[in-house]
């Protein structure tokens, strides 16, 4: 059980990077493709998170006054770098919207192989 | 729509390839990575050591974010501020467009929304008054407990969007004016980095904790941690209540001018 | 016991990935969106991160699928009026 655990989050990694990856590439409507690209950042989460662990790990918030604990803690900076990937995925995911929006009314389509021709 | 599909297989062929190539180099590098759950950094370690004793501060995800590392997470806020800046130039009223207004044909009584029924609109407002405090206490409580300035903004950026489900958008609209809105994420963009210079003023560097650190364990405690949460919490809950109501005027207040196309 | 926890929310978070992207509907999408960062938010939690879990319910399972369903009722208001003003081409040139 701890080998597979040990290696479980890289390939889930692997494998959610691969399925946005490749609904990026196949899609035919724009939000559906920002959605995908969501599931790509979520890769980086997982890796993160892998990166991060410890076998037997505590969550890092020391309670002052309470017997220290004796087992290793979870790591805070990547915990901190985890939780920067979270709010910049959101607000790029807001901002790519918004451009949809404003496609399909310049546009009319939001189907990116008929979005051809680059209007200055 | 013969011809895109025609033009879609040689993409399909280098994607193919793009991804077989992508595949292996992946597994090699999954190969050579230690396995998941061998070690952490000294450096978390370190900072879980000296957390409480150095700032009070019992969550030290809150502390890597609002003091030992702030500066990256000034970086962050502004990556927020300037997708928020974005998302309402991109939806702004353009010249061709213009807004609906009440005189409309299309805005008249008979083809309103129904009125959202009594207990619909009850349960809207004590959920927005209990998601506030939530809220509240989230932001306030960063440095103490699991939580922080933006998970508590994030939460309390619903309490407008319960209204607006619970009842109508003009409810929304007249708690939430955009000028207050905005004002309040300016002032929190601007109070997080003001914090930084009052460690300037205090002769010592950027962002440095300079305020009384308290006891570890309260609520006032652990210095410029605290204002900093509550400064994040206010830019990230009015902007993203900007966004809110950003798209909600996109969606139900605007349309082309007639005769513009 | 935890372990095996573990590991199902890793293998429910890949399915729930591969969910999303097999939705073609962005609809439908929404929803499914906001059932990963449930699932990805109990992940973060079984992994002893509280904060992050904090962030990722609040980001993927409501501010995300809200501004999907926003941007898919302004396309959808845009179409009908595009279909209501007729053979005006749009796109013009």
């Amino acid at each position: 059980m701890t080998t597979l655990l040990s290696h479980l989050p890289w390939a889930v990694a692997a494998w959610l990077l691969a399925c946005g990856l490749y609904g990026v590439a196949t899609s035919r409507n724009l939000v559906h493709l920002v959605v995908c690209l969501s599931v790509l950042q979520s890769s980086t989460y997982l890796v993160l998170l892998g990166v991060g662990w410890r076998t037997g790990a505590t969550a890092p918030v020391v309670v002052a006054g309470a017997p220290p604990s004796a087992g290793p803690v979870a790591d805070p900076i990547v915990q901190a770098l985890m939780l920067t990937d979270v709010v910049v995925g959101a607000t790029v995911t807001a901002l790519l919207l918004a451009l949809a929006v404003q496609v399909h009314e310049r546009a009319g389509t939001l189907d990116p192989e008929r979005l051809r021709r680059l209007r200055g | 729509m013969r011809l895109g599909r025609r033009r879609v297989r040689p993409r399909a062929v280098l994607l193919a390839i793009g991804i077989a190539g992508l595949a292996s180099l992946l597994g090699a590098a999954l190969r050579a990575l230690p396995p998941s759950g061998s070690g952490a950094s000294a450096y978390g370690d370190l900072l879980v050591a000296r957390s409480v004793p150095e700032r009070r501060a019992q969550d030290v995800v809150a502390a890597v974010n609002f003091d030992y590392r702030g500066f990256d997470t000034i970086g962050e806020e502004f990556i927020l501020f300037a997708a928020v800046v974005g998302v309402l130039t991109i939806l702004r009223r353009r010249d061709d467009e213009e807004d609906v207004t009440a005189r409309d044909e299309d805005a008249s009584a008979a083809r309103a929304p129904p009125p959202t029924s009594g207990a619909v609109r009850v349960l809207g407002a004590g959920l927005a008054g209990a998601t506030v405090c939530f809220g509240l206490y989230m932001a306030t409580h960063g440095q103490v407990s699991p939580g922080g300035g933006f998970q508590g903004g994030v939460v309390l950026a619903t309490a407008p969007l319960a209204t607006y489900l619970a009842m109508e958008v003009s409810v929304f609209e007249k708690i939430a004016p955009r000028w207050l809105i905005a004002l309040g994420e300016g002032a929190g963009a601007a109070g997080f980095v003001a914090l930084g210079f009052l460690g300037l003023l205090a002769g010592r560097a950027f962002l440095e904790n300079v305020l009384p650190l308290g006891e570890a364990g309260d609520v006032l405690s652990s210095g410029t941690i605290l204002a900093a949460n509550v400064a994040v919490a206010l830019e990230v809950a009015a902007g993203l209540v900007l966004l809110l109501a950003a798209f909600l005027a996109e969606a139900l207040h605007r349309r082309l001018r007639r005769g513009a196309r | 016991m935890i372990d095996l926890l573990r590991a199902a929310a890793l293998r429910l978070a890949a399915a729930a990935g591969a969910g999303v992207v097999a939705t073609r509907d962005p609809l439908a999408q929404a929803m499914v969106v906001s059932f990963l960062g449930i699932v990805l938010a109990l992940l973060f939690l079984l992994y002893q991160a509280p904060d992050v879990a904090l962030s990722q319910v609040v980001v993927g399972a409501v501010a995300l699928p809200l501004m999907i369903l926003l941007t898919l009722a302004k396309v959808r208001r845009d179409a009908e009026e595009q279909r209501r003003a007729g053979a005006r081409p749009r796109t013009g040139t």
